[in-house]
């Protein structure tokens, strides 16, 4: 084992990889995950995401050791680690109500895991100073948990995490609990040590705006599945699947009917493909009101109007009884029963199988 | 918003509580201590005054020695061991094992029996010769022992009495505490390298000391309050060698019908719990809470 407290702070222990193949969980006969692989490269920045009870956290769990897996492997670094404790994976965790030891103080909690390893007390001091300073928490030193505010606990967690210089860290929700305004200044913290200190991170959220704008890539869970592995881009521009489509977008993805749809001539798909075989899929924020004579249309009545400032949302009803929603960016708003027709270019199209669910790749 | 209540109906709901604190605890108490300035009455002589002159035969009771002694004994050696145990019954009966609920019922089952109940039991455990114990000690090829009968087993045999009846009790109050502690503080310790007996004394105990603290007072005044054990198995005996004080006080007064010594006994033992119920108040206002 390699002794991280060893190395000064800040040129850390080289960064890691890591790698999932094919990993299982199942908690007797139900399966929580099955044939998960994916990997990220040293000082990447990895988010799991998906809704409650796809398995995130689970997998993450999996990943520090806390439990043990079913089958499958897990490298760091090329190592299989799957069957090494918890404690000998060098990694560290943020969870997601800090878990901070009540009992102790900052400083205490900080220097917990350098005082397991038997780090001595002069470079065990230094190392806290230096991180505490980093994080600024230096005033804090000496109080207990309890005394300090959310985003000051937060900041205890990571500074733990940090100590003890690890070169893979797993967050599990970390911001959940904080204010909005918190959230985004301490997700601009997390992303810049991820970047000057080279950390690998392991990042699990539910929160897909939190997911693009913090990971290098992504990896999107629905039901213990990959749904999709990729970079933000690639989840909000090229969706894998009608899943996928719908969960990365606010307001999700309109999954249409062609039926409901005026199509133009050539829709770059397969001569075979009936209409009835796939799903047309588009954002409601590349949808345009009125149509002017854009490649897709599209005509319903307007059930109701949301107004949100830089967009007013249009509930649409199309012929066939659809809803349809389309942020609509213009002043020239629609009222309630009117009926209008929108329009949105071929880019902003995917068409998915109604089979499977699975993209449909048009020749180009 | 409160509702005024008349004058008269708040007089009767005031009066009712008061009536029986006064007649059960308070005139008890101060009787108690008027009594031990008084001698006892005969049929030819009245009670006299005698002032101080009780507490000096407090000062000169050698039985009174021996009884105190014993009672510390007893206190000093049933709340750490009875604290010991139910923190690892709670544990064991926390942990994953298959059967705890069986586990749990037979460790509560004690407590829900009474202590004179529990007594009787137990003089069947310790019946020399054909008794539980003796049985067991017999099958190492051990001589029997008379537990109840020889001054030196005499008090450790009542211990292990008291600590096996309070033991199930204390328990469900560890085994509750221990399900508060959130799951993540022990991986965290995981994570950092620790190993389950460092987590238990880095995180679980220290999150335990509030528990801990109502218990040990708990445990402690119990240690004093309860005697039942002994009227049922050892009536203090042999010698005295298992006399607590509050038997002492009880033999006193009702066994020697000496009033006025046992008046002066109670006061001391008021005292004795007045200082213990002081000092678990001091105790538990000092910060045993961390959330």
């Amino acid at each position: 084992m390699n002794k991280p407290a060893d190395t000064s702070f800040g040129n850390a222990t080289a960064a890691v990889s890591l790698e999932v193949r094919n990993l299982r969980k199942s908690w007797g006969k139900t399966e929580v995950l099955s044939d998960v692989s994916f990997r990220i490269g040293a000082g990447g920045f990895l988010t799991l995401l998906g809704p409650s009870g796809c398995g995130k956290s689970t997998l993450l769990r999996l990943i520090s050791g806390l439990d043990e897996t079913s089958g499958g492997q897990i490298l760091i670094d090329g190592r299989d680690v799957s069957k090494v404790s918890a404690a000998d994976r060098n990694l560290g965790m943020v969870f997601q109500n800090y878990a901070l030891f009540p009992h102790l103080t900052i400083e205490e909690n900080i220097g917990y895991g350098l005082k397991i390893r038997k780090v001595d007390k002069t470079r065990r001091d230094k190392t806290i100073a230096r991180v505490s300073d980093l994080m600024g928490l230096g005033p804090l030193l000496q109080r207990k948990p309890s005394q300090l505010s959310g985003g000051q606990q937060q900041r205890v967690a990571l500074a733990r995490v940090l100590v003890s210089e690890r070169p893979l860290v797993l967050m599990d929700e970390p911001l959940s609990n904080l204010d909005a305004k918190l959230r985004t200044e301490i997700r601009s913290e997390i992303r810049s040590l991820n970047k000057t200190l080279g950390i690998t991170v392991i990042y699990v959220t539910h929160d897909q705006s939190e997911a693009l704008s913090m990971s290098d890539e992504v990896v999107l869970l629905n039901a213990g599945k990959i749904a999709q592995w990729g970079t933000p881009r690639d989840l909000y521009e090229s969706p894998a699947n009608t899943f996928s489509a719908s969960f990365i977008g606010t307001p999700p993805t309109n999954l249409l009917e062609p039926a409901d749809v005026a199509l133009p001539e050539n829709l770059g798909l397969d001569g075979g493909t009936a209409l009835t075989d796939y799903l047309i899929g588009v954002r409601p924020e590349t949808m345009c009101f009125p149509a002017d004579g854009a490649a897709f249309t599209l005509t319903g009545r307007v059930l109701s109007l949301e107004y949100e400032g830089n967009v007013t949302l249009l509930h649409l009803e199309a012929a066939s009884g659809a809803k349809v929603i389309v942020a609509h960016g213009g002043h020239d708003v629609p009222a309630p029963g009117a009926e209008v027709t929108v329009g949105w270019s071929h880019e902003a199209t995917h068409f998915f199988s109604k089979k499977d669910g699975a993209a449909i790749r048009r020749k180009t | 918003m409160n509702k005024r209540l008349p004058l008269g109906l708040g007089f009767v709901l005031l009066v009712l509580p008061c009536s029986l604190l006064v007649a059960f605890t308070h005139y008890p108490a101060i009787k108690a201590l008027v009594n031990s300035l008084w001698n006892n009455s005969s049929s030819f002589r009245p009670s006299r005054f005698v002032g101080l002159e009780n507490y000096r035969a407090l000062l000169e009771d050698d039985r009174l020695a021996q009884v105190l002694t014993n009672s510390t004994i007893y206190a000093i050696c049933t709340v750490p061991l009875a604290i010991g145990l139910s923190i690892g019954m709670a544990l064991l009966v926390n942990s994953k094992l298959p059967g705890t609920w069986l586990m749990r019922l037979s460790f509560f089952m004690p407590t829900m029996l009474p202590l004179v109940a529990v007594a009787n039991i137990w003089l069947f455990f310790y019946a020399p010769g054909i008794g539980l114990a003796s049985q067991i000690l017999s099958a190492f090829g051990l001589p029997s022992i008379n537990f109840l009968g020889r001054t030196d087993t005499s008090l450790v045999s009542m211990m292990v009495v008291a600590i096996w009846k309070e033991a199930g009790l204390f328990m469900i109050f560890y085994l509750a505490a221990l399900q508060s502690i959130p799951a993540n503080l022990k991986d965290a310790a995981r994570l950092e390298g620790a190993g389950s007996v460092r987590v238990f004394f880095d995180v679980v105990l220290p999150l335990l000391r509030p528990t801990t603290i109502f218990v040990a007072v708990n445990a402690l005044i119990n240690a004093f309050r309860l005697v039942d054990h002994i009227i049922v198995m050892t009536r203090g005996g042999p010698n005295n060698s298992s006399a607590l004080l509050l038997y002492y006080v009880y033999e006193v007064t009702f066994g020697h019908r000496d009033f006025a010594y046992g008046a002066t006994l109670t006061v001391l033992m008021v005292v004795i719990l007045g200082i213990l119920a002081a000092f678990q108040f001091w105790v538990l206002n000092r910060k045993a809470h961390y959330q």
